[in-house]
């Protein structure tokens, strides 16, 4: 194993982050207090509790989880799809590292600096709500996780990608309806019966419930059926990461 | 013995079935310059792209050091060092650390001593703090040049390293071959410029439509391939070649002031001492003689021509 090489990728990318730190803090700083002043304040006031969790409390999680994989599978996709467009790949191809050293580089930072977002985040609503975490270690697990598992799709997007259009397309078009509609704001049992049902196939109300309950014990499924989706998820990802790097699709001729 | 890099049989085809590379086998020695010429879409790149990890070959073998670049490829690859085509660099990034982080992706551990030696020689450590999109075209390439040596490879690829550079920096780029080559180090470039080819290398090979034509030292091919042409001034001008003089290649240049007779040097007889007895014997006064080598240039041009001739009959 190339730890240097890894090391190398991580901080070359981590710099890329820190050389913005001030926008990479300052902009989810502002966009969490939006969501709180609009849906906590204005639309919350109107809601009194949900499952005996106030309103703004209980939106927090979906919060994190917004931020996060949307953070996660922007920095993965661009970190990868950068070298692509500028034409540094051919450095990693001609250096003596292999693809897993590559992905462990490149979803390392993006994973990190997505945690990083999620901390910031939480530490905003905290200003704003009572914040309880009834099951920490689990938050954190779910928390690395998610950090993880979508910086990995973000990483198959950044190699799928051809242009910058293709860059955003997945992650406006797929993965931000399906955060918004995967509980994030409210409970899935709101939803009509008919609805409930549809909601299942949203592979991220497994995440967001399984989040939610680490924080205060409520959960729209079970806990292991979280557990299961997101692992499954993980392994999924990093299956296709494997078979690209395996056939040099979209990188090596 | 074995060379520094082997190439076997190599055969590259594209998705598209272009072919762009029809069994190429090289052998290139420890420490030796090889300049590989071709015209554009020939196959240069592609083969330097397939010992490099760049694109995986169809069939064939290569090795670096002995290493298999495919089923050894770290032991290969950590022996090269790559100046692609292309100027190709990270434009926010500052110079110093995207030389220090080829090092890293090369596996090698920091060593700022080593990467001040490396930008002091390539006349970059004053801008070792500037982003890189604030240097100039040539500055730029001189980043290349420290990235691929960042990792002290004993094989260097450069893919045009001068092309669009001006003179003074490619002659620069001359001389930092030259010690590289002192060092050790194993050079093979492709290049447009015949006359970087002709003023640098040790052997030349040209390649043309995925084929090496031909490998061979760089003065015994200008030797074998080499004709001379013998500029002969008269004292009075001719309005047509006399009849006498037929027999002989020549042309009659300069409004008939010039005779210019072309001949091989590696003919067991230039045939020069006939020609003078025939233009004395015409009653010819000669004023001036020189004579003149066929360049590397002219030797290619007409190499790549001829093989395409031969290609288009059959």
């Amino acid at each position: 194993m190339n730890w240097t090489a890894i090391a190398a990728i991580y901080k070359f990318e981590m710099a890329r982050f820190f050389r913005t730190l001030a926008q990479s803090f300052i902009s989810p700083v502002i966009s969490t207090s939006l969501y709180f002043v609009v849906f906590g304040a204005a639309i919350g006031s109107r809601i009194d509790q949900v499952e005996g969790v106030s309103y703004g409390a209980f939106i927090v999680p979906g919060l994190v989880m917004l931020s996060v994989i949307t953070q996660a599978i922007s920095n993965a996709s661009f970190g990868i799809y950068f070298p692509k467009f500028i034409g540094t790949m051919y450095e990693f191809l001609s250096a003596p590292i292999n693809f897993l050293e590559i992905v462990m580089g490149f979803v390392g930072a993006a994973a990190t600096k997505a945690l990083f977002i999620g901390i910031v985040i939480l530490g905003t609503a905290a200003l704003f709500v009572d914040l309880q975490i009834a099951h920490p270690l689990a938050m954190l697990s779910f928390l690395l996780l998610t950090c993880l598992s979508f910086s990995l799709m973000g990483f198959i997007i950044g190699i799928w990608a051809s242009n910058f259009e293709q860059l955003q397309l997945v992650p406006l078009l797929v993965v931000t309806p399906l955060i918004f509609l995967g509980g994030a704001f409210y409970s899935i049992s709101m939803l009509p019966p008919f609805w409930q049902t549809v909601a299942l196939f949203n592979p991220v109300v497994y995440l967001i419930s399984g989040f939610r309950w680490s924080f205060y014990g409520l959960a729209d499924v079970p806990i292991f059926v979280s557990l299961l989706a997101i692992g499954g998820f993980t392994v999924i990802c990093m299956g296709v990461i494997w078979w690209i790097f395996r056939t040099g699709w979209r990188i090596r001729a | 013995m074995t060379g520094m890099v082997e190439i076997d049989d190599v055969r590259k085809i594209y998705d598209g079935g272009f072919e762009a590379l029809k069994g190429v086998t090289l052998t290139i020695e420890k420490g030796e310059i090889l300049a590989l010429l071709g015209p554009n879409g020939a196959g240069k790149t592609t083969l330097i792209s397939t010992i490099c990890g760049l694109v995986t070959p169809t069939g064939g073998h290569v090795r670096v050091g002995g290493h298999d670049v495919i089923t050894d490829y770290r032991a290969a690859r950590t022996m090269v060092g790559l100046v692609p085509q292309e100027i190709n660099l990270e434009p926010f990034e500052k110079v110093i650390n995207t030389v220090r982080y080829s090092r890293g992706l090369f596996g090698k551990p920091r060593d700022d001593a080593r990467i001040e030696q490396i930008l002091r020689r390539l006349s970059l450590w004053d801008k070792r703090n500037s982003a890189i999109r604030e240097l100039s075209g040539g500055m730029k390439r001189r980043v290349l040049i420290a990235k691929a040596l960042s990792h002290d490879p004993r094989v260097l690829f450069l893919d045009e390293p001068t092309a669009g550079v001006d003179v003074e920096l490619r002659r620069d780029m001359w001389e930092i071959v030259e010690e590289l080559r002192a060092d050790g180090v194993t050079i093979i470039l492709t290049t447009h410029y015949i006359e970087e080819a002709e003023a640098i290398a040790d052997r030349i090979g040209v390649i043309s439509g995925g084929q090496l034509l031909l490998v061979e030292e760089k003065d015994a091919l200008m030797q074998r391939l080499g004709q001379k042409q013998l500029c002969i001034e008269l004292q009075q001008s001719l309005s047509e070649l006399p009849e006498a003089l037929a027999d002989f290649d020549l042309d009659l240049c300069d409004d008939g002031a010039s005779l210019v007779y072309t001949y091989d040097t590696a003919a067991e007889r230039t045939g020069i001492a006939r020609l003078i007895a025939a233009l004395t014997a015409e009653g010819l006064s000669v004023r001036d003689i020189q004579t003149r080598q066929k360049s590397l240039e002219d030797i290619f041009v007409d190499l790549v021509h001829n093989t395409g001739n031969k290609e288009d009959a059959a």
